[in-house]
């Protein structure tokens, strides 16, 4: 696959002319496991401070790592569903330098050698889709955690976080626009969430991004990038590129020049800053850790990552639209998010119409989750409680506002469709003889309405409709109300 | 019985299952040994409790029924394994006070095989050092003194100098060693003991603190061949915590032991002839020569072309590694911490380093923070470890035509204290025959081989191929035999 | 390659080690008289050789994701020189 670099018209203005801004992401994404990276202590979120921790991770003297096989399982799945190259042939060095939420004095990572290689994401803006080129994915261990407001005079140091496994995917500097950088971060975090390797949750860190900001004139060769570290939102993500970009060009239009350094994001403020803590950490001797062996994948393990992964989202919805005739707006909508398409697809799996299934979920399953502020996941209707719904409507029990109705009450009182059904007595109705007894009477009083039909005023077929729906309470079926009204119209 | 403190492993193991004295007493005699030995400075703590436990369980078992292969053996533990709730230093300050939560993996082996321990064993301060001069605990004085009354101190050799001077003096019939460049062999040598450096990842590294992950190894230092076989067979072993280690079996070294090595070839490489070799060195290795022969083995001339690198190439992947691993000592989470007032967190780091590490520490992390330093990795660290490949490929070379290779173990016997240690290039020369082996990862023992002009010790060593301790323990019993070395130190401490 | 004073201070700082004026002098000749040792190592052609990876051939073995370890608090801060409320402490950091 070619990397297509589509010119993105987003500009900086400046006093000089327009800059183009160069964007880079390093995505940190903790892996999915029980178990630490090279220990055996829990990753569960939320844990009393350094109960999580074990020798290895406190870096007692003597301890040593042994890597935990689900994280490089989890490591190359990634790299598969970006259609990666996984190294067969990979290793582990330690990335040295001091800091209190570093217990060994290193981090274990992969520069040299990392286990995936080159793969690619395709994003679509406004300005259309672009394949956004990946350098890499290593895996690496997380730090600890600092905590500087407990104290008047120190900082406090948990390592449950110590460890934890990271996957680091290293982006080309391929995008060129807030939009381009939010539009990558989602598409990762979609496709890390699609095959279980992260869950993708930004809030709680599990999912954050190093943003590298560089700007030039248009054609001209990469300026000098800053690195704004650990930005945990994609709306952060695009707003740092807002910010370190017009501030490089405030910078070098003031005849500054820009240094190569690591920053941080205050949201409060809406600034960048320089991060004193990091000053002298350029130098990071890396070397291959001594004590591990390089790390070798058989074709077997590679295999069984590959076949160990779902349909992801972009195969998906070709398959919605190319065989459900769903429209590639809804297939859009029920994908992006794993939640959905399994909530989707558990419904399909009830034996529900496609077309019919997408309608209904995008419109009025939706629209109440959005009124009761709920997620998919926490749906108060599940997939086999609307397949009845569906059904419903299906063999003509009842009909589209009869329906709506019943779903109201479903959410409201949790109670099934068909007792719904059945105790209110909802049940449309498909009596030719009492509908056709409702058409007479309408026609009755309305001769002249039935006059001007007949003499070409199709509009008021409509009117006809209405009228007998109502007489019916809504009860009727639609279809057979129209099929009766031709016929009496013609007939009268 | 006239002294139990003359005897080693075999016959304290035997004696208490025979029942010719009980583990208590053997346990007892060296406690009383230890404590009156003081002047060698070979223990930085005494641990009586410890080993008067295993005695007891010993003593216990042999009524019982149950004795395990060392029940009743006391040892001596070098201070770098770490044992749970035992104090452990490194024997350097920065690690005072540190009781680990743990046991290492070779010091539980060698409890749960019944052994008890007399105490933690003195040595270079995290185990960088050939002369134990780097302790931050004072020098180990060697039990042995130049004939003809000169007192002068002398080394006992490093880093294990602790482990070597408790033996020869009969502290303890046994010891822990570790070896990263010669660290076994060579205060074997200096002492007139045994010691054996196993294959890379025969013993696990799990608890040991690191010195150079790539070249840690640890191995038995004892008064015979068969004593270290013994030892060895405990301490060695598959472990799942060391990703190093090696998942085989431990062989029965001690019952396969065999002096007869008619069918081996023993390999004299040429370049171990280094220019400026002491006629009484010569002399020693000749000597060996003839009993390797008269053993039955066929005699060979082989090349080990890159020898004279291995040095230089140890003096960059040691410290380099060595800068890493000791980046954890940092006044955080144990040991010694140093805050300035008003120091921020990396001042604290910075004092701490300053105040805890001695300066051969400190001389060793500098080099190893330079040599992989952005600009000088390719032509230090990555030089280092292509030589490191061709001194493999030598020894695999030279297996095509010999089995087991013979080498002084030192370039010289003991040196005073003092003598090298203002200049630390002449101290690391001390390494030049025990550090090709260490960089191939085989196993390599030293074996004494008889005293110099000075009545001081001297050692030849066995190197073998990988995983063939075997081979290094039967060709250095059939030196041991021939040698007869009974010579001991006399007692002035 | 030498090292001068300015070096060794930032080699120092580095390796995260405080040190004297003296020190810092006494250190310049001992480590070059040590690098230029270490040096000769440059004569040796190695274009052909790979640098070594593995000691002993030996392969990684990766353990099974199972928590196995943890809740071990008081033993992870029984050696802390400085711990409260369950947290190691140092001098206030500022980021
Ligand atoms: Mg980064
Ligand atoms: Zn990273």
């Amino acid at each position: 696959m070619t990397t297509e670099t589509k010119p993105s018209s987003y500009r900086i203005k400046g006093a000089t002319g327009d800059w183009e801004v160069v964007i880079g992401l390093e995505v940190h994404a903790q892996i999915t496991s029980n178990a630490k990276l090279f220990s055996g202590a829990s990753t569960a979120f939320g844990a009393e401070p350094n109960s999580q921790v074990s020798f290895v991770d406190v870096a007692m003297p003597g301890m040593l790592p042994v890597p935990n096989i689900e994280c490089v399982k989890q490591a190359v799945r990634t790299g598969l569903a970006i259609n990666a190259e996984i190294h067969r042939w990979s290793r582990f060095d330690r990335k040295n330098y001091f800091y209190a939420d570093l217990p060994q004095g290193y981090q274990i990572s992969q520069l040299y050698h990392p286990i995936v290689g080159e793969g690619s994401v395709t994003v679509t803006t406004d300005e259309g889709a672009k394949t956004i080129g990946v350098e890499r994915i290593h895996i690496e261990q997380d730090a600890g955690k600092l905590m500087h407001d407990q104290h008047p005079t120190m900082s406090y140091v948990d390592l449950n976080r110590s460890g934890v496994a990271l996957m680091e995917i290293v982006s080309k500097p391929e995008m060129r626009s807030p939009q381009e950088a939010g539009e990558y971060v989602r598409k990762l975090r979609q496709l890390v969430r699609y095959i279980g390797s992260c869950d993708g949750n930004m809030e709680q860190g599990s999912m954050r991004a190093d943003v590298n900001v560089s700007v030039r004139k248009p054609g001209e060769k990469f300026g000098t990038r800053t690195e704004t570290k650990n930005v945990n939102s994609v709306r952060f993500i695009q707003q740092v590129v807002e910010i370190e970009a017009r501030r490089q060009v405030d910078v070098i239009e003031a005849g500054g020049t820009i240094v190569q350094e690591t920053r941080l994001f205050d949201p409060e403020k809406g600034v960048t800053r320089s991060m004193r803590s990091k000053e002298d950490a350029h130098d990071y001797r890396y070397f291959p850790d001594p004590d591990l062996l390089p790390l070798i994948l058989t074709e077997d393990f590679i295999s069984e990552c590959k076949a160990s992964l779902p349909e992801l989202p972009d195969a998906k919805r070709a398959r919605f639209t190319e065989t459900m005739a769903i429209t590639p707006y809804n297939a859009e909508v029920l994908t992006a998010d794993v939640e959905t398409a399994h909530w989707f697809e558990a419904l399909l799996a009830q034996g529900i119409d496609g077309k019919a299934a997408a309608n209904w979920v995008t419109g009025e399953l939706f629209g109440a989750l959005n009124r009761l502020g709920r997620d998919i996941s926490d749906s108060p209707v599940s997939p086999a409680q609307a397949a009845e719904l569906l059904n419903l409507v299906g063999n003509g029990t009842l009909s589209g506002s009869m329906a709506k109705a019943v779903f109201e009450k479903m959410l409201e009182a949790g109670e099934s469709a068909g007792t719904i059904v059945e105790r209110e007595g909802l049940r449309q109705t498909s009596d030719t003889g009492a509908i056709d007894a409702a058409i007479a009477a309408i026609l009755a009083v309305n001769t002249d309405k039935v006059a001007e039909f007949r003499a070409g005023k199709e509009a008021l077929f409509g009117f006809f409709v209405g009228q007998t729906m109502k007489a019916m309470a809504g009860r009727a079926n639609p279809k057979i109300i129209n099929e009766r009204l031709r016929e009496l119209l013609a007939a009268a | 019985m006239s002294d139990i403190t003359n005897l080693g492993i075999a016959a304290i193991r035997d004696g208490v299952r025979d029942g010719a004295f009980s583990a208590r007493e053997v346990a007892s005699a060296f406690i009383e040994k230890v404590a009156a030995a003081k002047a060698l400075n070979a223990f930085v703590i005494e641990t009586p409790d410890h080993v008067l436990a295993a005695a007891d369980a010993a003593d216990a078992a042999r009524v019982a029924g149950g004795l395990k292969p060392m029940s009743g053996v006391p040892i001596g533990m070098k201070d770098l394994f770490c044992t749970k709730g035992v104090a452990t230093t490194a024997a350097s300050h920065i690690l005072e006070g540190f009781i680990p939560p743990y046991e290492s993996t070779v010091s539980a082996k060698l409890w749960d095989a019944g052994a008890g321990m007399l105490g933690k064993l003195n040595m270079d301060q995290f185990a960088m050092g050939s002369s134990n001069e780097t302790s931050a605990f004072g020098n180990v004085i060697s039990p042995w003194r130049r004939a003809g009354g000169c007192n002068a101190a002398l080394a006992p050799g490093g880093s294990s100098g602790g482990s070597s001077a408790a033996i020869s003096a009969r502290l303890c019939p046994a010891a822990t060693g570790t070896d990263t460049g010669g660290s076994i062999r060579q205060p074997a040598a200096f002492t007139g003991i045994c010691g054996i450096k196993p294959t890379y990842g025969r013993c696990s590294r799990w608890g040991v603190v690191a010195f150079a992950s790539s070249l840690d190894q640890a191995g038995a230092m004892a008064r015979d061949v068969r004593d270290c076989a013994i030892m060895l067979e405990t301490m060695a072993g598959f472990d799942v915590k060391d990703s190093t280690s090696l998942d085989l079996s431990v062989p029965k070294w001690e019952a396969a032991l065999s002096s007869d090595l008619r069918g081996k070839r023993v390999g004299i490489p040429r370049e171990y002839r280094v220019d400026n070799m002491s006629a009484e060195i010569d002399a020693l290795w000749q000597r060996g020569i003839a009993w390797v022969n008269d053993a039955g083995a066929e005699v060979v001339e082989v090349s080990l072309p890159h020898t004279k690198y291995a040095l230089p190439a140890y003096y960059i992947i040691a410290p380099a590694e060595a800068s890493s691993n000791l980046a954890r000592y940092d006044g955080v989470r144990y040991g010694l911490r140093e805050l300035p007032v008003g120091a921020g967190l990396q001042d604290m780091y910075a004092a701490t380093r300053a105040a805890g590490f001695g300066p051969e520490v400190k001389r060793r992390i500098m080099i190893g923070a330079y040599v992989l330093s952005a600009g000088f990795y390719e032509a230090y660290f990555t030089q280092a470890s292509k030589v490191r490949s061709l001194i493999a490929r030598d020894f695999d070379d030279a297996w095509k035509s010999c089995d087991l290779l013979l080498t002084p173990t030192a370039p010289s016997a003991a040196f005073a204290l003092g003598e090298k240690s203002a200049d630390p290039l002449a101290m690391y020369l001390n390494d030049v025959f025990t550090v090709p082996s260490s960089l191939a990862g085989l196993p390599a023992m030293s074996v004494p081989g008889g005293l110099d002009g000075q009545g001081l010790p001297l050692g030849l060593q066995i190197i073998g191929k990988a995983f063939d301790e075997q081979g290094v323990l039967n060709a250095c019993l059939a030196i041991e035999e021939r040698a007869a070395f009974t010579a001991r130190p006399q007692a002035w401490w | 390659m030498s090292v001068n004073s300015a070096t060794v201070r930032k080699i120092a700082s580095l390796a995260r080690i405080a040190v004297t004026d003296d020190q810092v002098a006494a250190m310049v000749p001992e480590l070059n008289n040590i690098l230029g040792w270490i040096e000769q190592l440059g004569e040796v052609d190695t274009s052909a050789v790979e640098p070594m990876t593995v000691v002993i051939p030996n392969k990684l073995r990766l353990r099974d994701d199972i928590v196995t370890d943890g809740n071990i608090r008081d033993a992870i801060l029984a050696n802390a020189p400085a711990s409260e409320c369950g947290f190691f402490a140092v001098p206030k950091v500022i980021e």
